[in-house]
């Protein structure tokens, strides 16, 4: 039997030839490839022998894995997820203990330079007991692994840019994929979670392509992350209107308004959610009624508050107001005090002139 | 610092220094002003010299005749870009979400687009203001640094923020974290340059204005 993604597709589950080159231009479309590339992508997802793929998850909470592999089942998704040869991955695998670590050994081995390593989740470097797999630090795990890859996929933005466990006051001393490995390429797809479509379509660009795609400043591929959730935004035109919900259950949001008052960050979030969306297509957090809060950026859950608008200050001003308001007040009578002090010694100081004086000069 | 960080510097730590300077130097500045005083004058009132001062106040807003032959372009292209600043400052969405953080309550904006509109005529009249300050040889040899200092700290803010909606040159984080600081750097330096006058303009006005209303005569 032959062990490529298009026999087993084929095969195993019954997918029609129609449907998998439907799957390949929906990829093709999505990462913003020219059309004249469908049949080379569907080629190479028939011929390629089965990638290798390596998943370190370290500190996560496995939203990212919930995300891509509870997308309605089966998709062709989350086929493609499943026939990919993912030789470790510990919430997934049926092995536990040392046959889970061992699987892990022998497909580094036999792999070797050529195996895909995905991380969710990430490094603590503070005490390395803060998270470990059978024994490993995962800062050790990383290293030891990513030296042998072709490349890195970092899934979620825990893994891209630090996410939640590196947020103010990161007791761990979280940091991203990116900060410790730097030798080898690595994709970032950020999101919390990221869009399950997203990583299939990075993997089938490595497969079909053999290089990274092309890559935005953060390491994010940029067919996905190349445009704003706000310019992509079905409420858009309310915006540019003036037309705001200003509450979560007032008319304007019952009419589908703007949530940019609401604390939306649609603005100043880079992602594909507006235009593939969730569920199959069905709705995203905007549709839905709630803002964008701008998980795919770095340092989202430190950008100033969900529900505060962009426009306005991320902390409260209200102490400091007071504070100034006393301060310039203590510092301007000092000064009118010296001000008063200076004009009455000038007074005093002024010497009288009389008639005699000037004669006398003159 | 990435973008976002830089956007969380400038509407955290970086307003609230920009706002706290502004505070404490347009208080220092009124404080030093009002306890100035003002001698009593003996002498017989001839008229009112409240009056006199609300009178004032408002008569120098309207250009006197000669004034008006003489340069009219300076005062067209000065009323339209002030007009226009305060339009867009209190008019647009955004500013006004700002204002009710502070003020508990808000208004009704602009269209963005008419907001937009307001943007390119108000940078131009100040660009016309510009041009004219270096062409007309008096004007260009009576502007200090400090002129050019204010015109460049309130063009910015209009241009970042056109810029920012436009999503011109930069991410939309980054150009609106530049607006933002602009609008921090125009606070910071308020205080103590003659951007000044859009509050002393009226106290020497009414000053003045109560000075001549007290010898009853025109101001």
């Amino acid at each position: 039997m032959s062990t490529s993604l298009g026999a087993i597709l084929r095969e195993q589950y019954g997918v029609s030839r129609r449907d998998f080159l439907k799957f390949c231009s929906v990829l093709a479309s999505s990462m913003a490839i020219s059309p004249t590339f469908i049949p080379r992508i569907a080629e190479a997802l028939e011929k390629t022998p089965r990638q290798s793929v390596i998943w370190l998850s370290f500190q996560e909470c496995t939203g990212c894995t919930e995300s891509l592999t509870r997308s309605n089942a089966p998709t062709l998704e989350s086929l493609i997820l499943e026939q990919i040869s993912l030789d470790y991955h510990h919430t997934l695998q049926a092995a536990a203990g040392d046959a889970a670590e061992r699987a892990r050994d022998l497909a580094m081995k036999a792999n070797q330079g050529k195996y895909l390593l995905i991380v969710d989740g990430s490094v603590p470097m503070g005490n390395s007991g803060y998270s470990t797999i059978a024994g490993i630090s995962n800062v050790d795990a990383l290293r030891e692994v990513a030296s042998g890859a072709s490349a890195i996929i970092a899934v979620g933005t825990c893994a891209a840019f630090g996410g939640l466990p590196h947020a103010n006051p990161n007791p761990t001393g979280a940091v991203s994929v990116s900060e410790i490995i730097t030798d080898k390429p690595i994709i970032n797809i950020s999101g919390c979670p990221p869009i399950p479509v997203v990583i299939t379509g990075v993997i089938a660009h490595l497969i079909t392509f053999g290089v990274l795609p092309e890559l935005d400043k953060l390491g994010r591929p940029l067919s996905f992350y190349g445009q704003n959730i706000h310019d992509r935004c079905y409420r858009r035109p309310f915006y540019e209107k003036g037309l705001f919900a200003e509450d979560f259950d007032d008319a304007g949001a019952k009419k589908g308004w703007c949530l940019y008052k609401l604390g939306c960050k649609g603005p100043v979030t880079y992602n594909a959610c507006a235009t593939l969306k969730w569920n199959d297509g069905v709705s995203f957090p905007i549709e839905a009624g709630h803002g964008c809060i701008g998980c795919s950026e770095p340092n989202f859950w430190d950008a100033g508050g969900f529900y505060r608008p962009l426009a306005v200050p991320t902390e409260g001003v209200a102490q400091l107001t007071q504070m100034a308001f006393a301060a310039g007040g203590a510092l301007g009578i000092a000064a009118g005090v010296l001000n008063a002090k200076k004009r009455d010694h000038a007074i005093a100081e002024r010497e009288t002139v009389s008639i005699d004086d000037l004669k006398r000069k003159g | 610092m990435n973008e976002v960080a830089f956007l969380a510097w400038v509407r955290g730590i970086g307003f609230q220094i920009a706002l706290g300077i502004f505070i404490v130097g347009m208080v220092v500045r009124w404080l030093e002003i009002f306890l100035l005083g003002k001698k009593h004058d003996y002498s017989a009132p001839k008229g009112s010299a409240v009056q006199g001062a609300i009178h004032t106040i408002f008569s120098r807003s309207i250009p006197e005749k000669s004034t008006w032959q003489r340069s009219r372009v300076q005062i067209v292209t000065g009323y339209v870009f002030h007009v226009g600043l305060l339009l867009i400052i209190l008019f647009l969405t955004p500013h006004i979400t700002l204002f009710r953080e502070f003020l508990g309550f808000g208004w009704a904006g602009l269209p963005n687009s008419v907001v937009d509109l307001i943007a390119v005529i108000t940078m131009f009249a100040l660009l016309v203001a510009l041009v004219r300050r270096l062409q007309d040889p008096v004007l260009r040899f009576i502007s200090t640094f400090q002129d050019y200092l204010v015109w460049t700290v309130t063009f910015l803010p209009l241009l970042t923020g056109y810029m920012a909606y436009h999503h011109l040159g930069f991410s939309y984080p980054t150009i609106l974290g530049l607006h933002i600081l602009s609008v921090e750097i125009l606070l910071v330096l308020f205080p103590f340059t003659k951007l000044m006058h859009a509050i002393t303009l009226f106290i020497a006005r009414g000053f003045n204005g109560a000075t001549a209303g007290h010898k009853g005569v025109q101001a």
